[in-house]
């Protein structure tokens, strides 16, 4: 075609990046790639290798080696061998190793970028301009917080050696955000990239070598689910990382329930799109293009449900409509391409099946007229319009370019149906008005809210979710505590598994004969605010240590706690009230125990002996105070990625959190779990110690004389591990704090899969609740919130 | 090969559309999403164009970038768009220093933009590509209309008491007929901008229509000086009155002021120009002008109106460069095209 005949026509004709390089550096491993461990490449013990495709045209770009049990071994020996000398490095080494990946990422950009592109099928556009820069600013940023590891993170240890899992949507940059941390915190890493994207992991693996990373310090293992479930089954593994699917991250919750390893998930989402009539529409549609259209969709905290106000629903969808019809699909390597290609044949017909399905419930299909590339695996963009609430492709992730919109009448009840998912990953709204778009913002359930933005992400801001979209934050001070623990934890010890009785058996003979009987004291339970009988309508004895008959205390059972949960959910206001009215609140609770210290103590004191009693209520009263003190004290952030805007990081609250308490500590255990997340405003439904429950009693009237609003706090007694089970299994427990044997830890955790509850434990160990250093302070508050991180860029 | 009738450069093409646009107000001069436009007859102020206005700057922002970031044009491509973008220009003079002789050498290079040799190189010989309008001061129209006889070239004349807009009203309405009856194809002209300031929108709307009914059926352009309006906000409030009072295009900027054409101003504008061209049927064009001074703008800037309104305004009739110094650049990147040898300033004849 000569110049002329475009003059006329005014196409974008084809802009193809030169694949020349990345072809070469293929063939320079002979397209057959190996593992990467300690060092050195090393073919599979098993011998056995699969093929890595272009899902742009189909065509094979290498065998990589399908690692398996025994590679995943010996990746894990050599990163359990390469990590004293890695911890004991010292940090300003381990800042320049990250400071020479930074660099050396930013020296090979292009080659990464072309190999990411041809491996996943994204826009060499995204790769080139989005991804890759990503990669580096992460090692950047993370070689700045190896530097200051000891100043800043005093009395820390790393865990160890880390096993780490991601997903094939943003290869290298999962990556990094995985290995960036680890390494940082002074962890030596095995790191398992997607099956369907192992090249640029493995470009990876070479420079570290180029930068001189001791040998061990990162292992990448290619393989399928099997290489991963090796490498979470492993057991000198200290930390799983997972990004993935809910259905990977609940069946690695479930296999490492009966082992310490730390756990962070990154899972699934179904992030809301919201869009108020006062917004800049045309911006919107944009951000949108961003948010669903952006790496075909495939996209975890892709905006794929479009909520937007009745008002402006036409003009919108027809705005939208119209960018679509403009939108550029084709062979991504192309640098005017929009949308490349889908991964894989298998996610090509998951998307095609549930946009089907959608179909079938009633949803009104539109997609752009466009020619797709006749080889390779596309979707073109799509919109379902007529979607509600209850259809399968406004509930589950389809992860494809695939927006489905839905309309809702007032701000009230675009948060309902913002937050009417299981998954609260991220979320985007949209509006000029800065009290409509914050007054939002603070009440979505997401671990990342947008306004007026989409998918901007940076090293410096926590990305994380809430709900089944996981637990734990990648970035920023946060995502770094995923990496370490404080050394007095790790190195706490096991706590027996049969309690040993206290010694207190002085006074228990010289009971004096009472002339007439005592009034009968009758320990209820407290839910919602009430003292209320169990619904059993049994109860259990309780005894001392030398098994003298203490009292009653009332049996709870499945549905108390069901009872309990409800109150607690209802209370939810106590995470609105100011922290300076809950810290009143506390302090109050503390006035009134200080007045009743006697009398508790006494009691108590049948149990634990007078010395421990004593102790124990002494030190529940400064502990009350500390949390008090911190309920306003414990303030987010304000951090400072690379755009012109405010990120600011909140701390939230969990939501609803059950609580088994510790037995050797009745009161102070109690207080030292409790309080914290009171403070922060969680709703709270306690299980107390097993040993002595009737602690109740004495709590709930402290609870009642303190203006705590019922439900915040709610307390079920009986036994443990019966309770534990239905409070664990609850799907409507946000987070679950259990403090007991290994057994019971173990069982907390492998019982919480339905909702992927957050599980803290103390591991099994002793936790030595007489010493504040130990038992209170930030360490239990970072796990009392979780961070929202709400973008917000200005300008005018 | 079919070319554009308007790329023939035969004759006269805009002042007919003029003609007939008179005696048939049905022509399409445009059109959207398939739909047909008409040339912009005005429409009376609604102010609840100007109250709805919502613009985010910094997504504004990011959507320039990316697009810029997202579209190019390589080899031939780019060459035709290069050409597209001669086509486009209004090659302009605007100095105190202009005189005669330095008008007639810039029309002489608005005739033959690009030297022959390159012309037979690139086998464009049949386009016969030439500058959309030359853009100068009134006192200079006659001696531009001389030289450009017979070349198809329209006269552009800045009006209106051009940069600041300021003198008196009788004087700027005055200037317009002065250069109408001059001959001029079109006139630009500068909106007062403490109107905008002032959120006195009638004002604004009764002087756009003034200068509108001036103009009679010579095409006026409206700059808006979005370098002093500032805001985007601003800059699309201006943009509406302008459009409704009947601007033929709306244009950013004199060349004078601190900043001149910005693509998110040039994105904030083209929005106003398809949400009024959705709304009411006719079509308004758009003039970016000062500060584009290499081929990569000039593609990222037809890149842009392809993106946001479509083809119809990648040509003349709806899109023109206001520029000086844009065309040397893009004779030195045909010529690259054309040798594969980077070229220098001096081997191209100047204005």
């Amino acid at each position: 075609m000569s110049i002329a005949e475009k003059f006329v026509s005014m196409e974008y004709g084809p802009a193809p990046e030169d694949s020349k390089e990345a072809s070469a550096w293929l063939d320079h491993h002979g397209r057959r790639i190996g593992l990467f461990i300690n060092g050195a490449w090393q073919a599979p013990a098993a011998g056995q290798y699969f093929d890595t495709v272009d899902p742009s045209n189909g065509e094979k770009l290498a065998s990589v080696a399908q690692g398996g049990v025994a590679d995943v071994d010996a990746a894990v020996r050599a990163a359990r061998a390469a990590s004293p000398k890695w911890r004991s490095l010292g940090p300003h080494s381990r800042a320049r190793y990250l400071y020479a990946l930074a660099r050396l990422v930013q020296k090979h950009s292009r080659l990464l970028a072309v190999l990411e592109t041809m491996d996943n099928g994204k826009p060499i556009r995204e790769s080139r301009d989005i991804d890759i820069p990503l990669v580096a600013r992460h090692f950047y940023y993370h070689a700045g917080w190896a530097q200051l590891f000891e100043q800043e993170f005093a009395g820390y240890e790393p865990c160890g050696v880390v096993g780490q899992i991601i997903p094939w949507n943003f290869p290298l940059l999962m990556l990094a955000w995985k290995i960036a941390p680890a390494l940082a915190t002074g962890n030596t890493v095995v790191l398992k990239p997607a099956e369907f994207t192992p090249l640029s992991a493995l470009a990876f693996a070479e420079l570290c070598q180029e930068a001189g990373l001791p040998a061990g310090v990162v292992n990448i293992v290619t393989g399928d689910g099997s290489t991963g479930e090796a490498l979470v089954k492993h057991p000198d593994i200290d930390k799983i990382a997972f990004t993935g699917s809910t259905e990977v991250g609940r069946a690695i919750r479930s296999a490492t329930a009966a082992s310490h390893k730390r756990l962070s998930l990154e899972l699934g989402g179904k992030s809301p799109f919201i869009i108020f009539d006062d917004a800049d529409l045309d911006s919107a549609v944009e951000g949108l293009v961003d948010g669903i259209w952006f790496n075909q969709g495939q996209v975890c905290c892709a905006g794929s449900r479009l909520l937007m106000q009745e008002s402006i629903a036409e003009p919108l969808m027809s705005k939208i409509r119209d960018r679509m019809s403009s939108l550029r699909i084709g062979p991504p390597l192309d640098k005017a391409i929009d949308i490349g290609a889908i991964v894989a044949r298998v996610q090509l017909d998951r998307i095609e099946r549930m946009v089907a399905q959608g179909v079938a419930e009633g949803a009104t299909c539109w997609q752009p007229q466009v020619v797709l590339p006749s080889r390779g695996f596309y979707f073109p963009p799509t919109l379902l319009s007529n979607v509600h609430p209850t259809s399968i492709v406004a509930q589950q992730e389809i992860f494809g370019p695939v927006l489905a919109a839905m309309t809702f009448r007032t701000p009230k009840e675009a948060i309902e149906l913002a937050n009417n998912t299981v998954y609260g990953l991220a979320s985007c709204v949209w509006s000029e008005n800065v009290n409509v778009a914050l007054h939002v913002a603070a009440q979505l359930k997401a671990g990342v809210v947008w306004v007026n933005c989409t998918n901007l992400f940076d090293a410096a801001c926590g990305f994380g979710g809430y709900r089944e979209s996981g637990y734990g934050r990648e970035g920023g001070r946060e995502g770094l505590l995923e990496y370490m623990e404080p050394a007095w934890f790790k190195h706490a010890p096991a706590l027996p598994a049969a309690i040993a009785p206290a010694a207190s058996q002085a006074q228990a003979e010289e009971r004096p004969a009472a002339s007439s009987p005592a009034i009968d004291r009758t320990v209820k339970l407290f839910i919602g605010g009430k003292q209320v009988r169990p619904d059993s309508g049994y109860s259990m004895q309780v005894r001392s240590p030398d098994e003298r008959l203490l009292g009653e205390a009332p049996l709870g059972n499945r549905k108390d706690i069901r009872n309990a949960v409800e109150a607690a959910r209802k209370a939810e206001a106590w995470a609105k009230a100011t922290a300076h009215n809950r810290a009143q609140v506390l302090y109050y609770c503390a006035e009134n125990l200080a007045q009743r210290q006697a009398e508790i103590g006494q009691r108590l004191a049948s149990v634990v002996g007078e010395k421990q009693a004593a102790a124990e209520v002494e030190l529940g009263i400064q502990r009350i105070f500390s949390y008090a003190a911190w309920a306003d004290k414990f303030d987010g952030a304000v951090h400072n990625p690379p755009f012109r805007n405010i990120a600011i990081a909140m701390n939230e609250p969990i939501g609803t959190v059950g609580v088994i308490c510790p037995a050797e500590t009745p009161l102070l255990g109690f207080f030292s779990l409790v309080m914290p997340l009171l403070a922060m405003g969680n709703t709270v439904i306690a299980i107390p110690s097993e040993r002595y429950p009737l602690i109740t009693g004495d709590l709930y009237q402290l609870f009642e004389s303190s203006d705590l609003p019922g439900g915040s706090i709610n307390i079920v007694t009986g036994y443990a591990s019966h309770l534990l089970k239905t409070l664990a299994e609850h799907d409507d427990v946000d987070g679950l704090w259990c403090y007991g044997d290994e057994a019971t830890v173990a069982a907390a955790k492998a019982m919480s899969i339905g909702n992927l509850k957050q599980v803290w434990t103390n591991e099994g160990r002793a936790i030595d609740w007489f010493t504040p250093k130990v038992a209170e302070g930030r360490w239990y508050l970072e796990h009392a919130t979780q961070v929202k991180n709400i973008w917000v860029p200005y300008g005018e | 090969m079919s070319i554009d009738h308007e790329f023939s450069n035969s004759g006269r093409p805009f002042a007919a559309d003029v003609a007939s646009r008179e005696q048939s107000p049905s022509t399409t001069i445009a059109t959207l999403s398939g739909r047909p436009l008409l040339s912009n007859s005005g429409i009376p102020l609604d102010l609840n164009w100007v109250r709805e206005v919502r613009v985010n700057t910094s997504a504004v922002e990011r959507r320039a970038q990316s697009q810029v970031a997202r579209r190019t044009v390589k080899k031939e491509w780019q060459a035709a768009w290069l050409l597209r973008a001669i086509s486009c220009m209004d090659l302009t003079t605007l100095s105190g220093d202009d005189t005669d002789e330095r008008v007639r050498r810039l029309c002489a290079k608005a005739r033959r933009p690009i030297q022959q040799d390159l012309v037979q190189k690139l086998g464009i010989e049949a386009l016969d590509v030439k500058v959309g309008a030359v853009c100068i001061y009134h006192s200079f129209i006659e001696t531009a209309l001389h030289a450009l006889e017979g070349s198809g070239i329209r006269v552009a004349a800045v009006s209106t008491g051009f940069p600041a807009g300021l003198s008196s009203f009788a004087e700027r309405v005055a200037e317009i007929r002065r250069s109408v009856e001059a001959g001029a194809d079109e006139i630009d002209v500068v909106i007062t901008r403490a109107h905008v300031f002032g959120g006195r929108w009638q004002a604004l709307y009764d002087e756009v229509a003034t200068f509108k009914h001036a103009c009679g059926t010579t095409h006026m352009k409206v700059i808006l000086g979005t370098g002093d309006l500032l805001t985007l906000r601003n800059v699309a409030r201006a943009s509406y009155v302008a459009m409704m009072a009947g601007a033929d295009f709306i244009k950013t900027s004199t060349g004078k002021e601190p900043t001149n054409a910005t693509l998110p101003v040039g994105l904030v504008m083209v929005r106003t120009i398809r949400d009024y061209a959705q709304q009411t049927g006719m079509a308004v064009g758009f003039k970016p002008a000062g500060g584009i001074r290499t081929a990569k703008q000039s593609i990222e800037w037809l890149a842009m109106m392809k993106e946001e309104l479509g083809p119809s305004w990648m040509r003349a009739k709806m899109f023109r460069f206001g520029a000086s110094g844009l065309l040397g650049d893009i004779e030195r990147q045909l010529e690259h095209y054309a040798t594969g040898r980077y070229s220098g300033e001096y081997r191209h004849p100047i204005a």
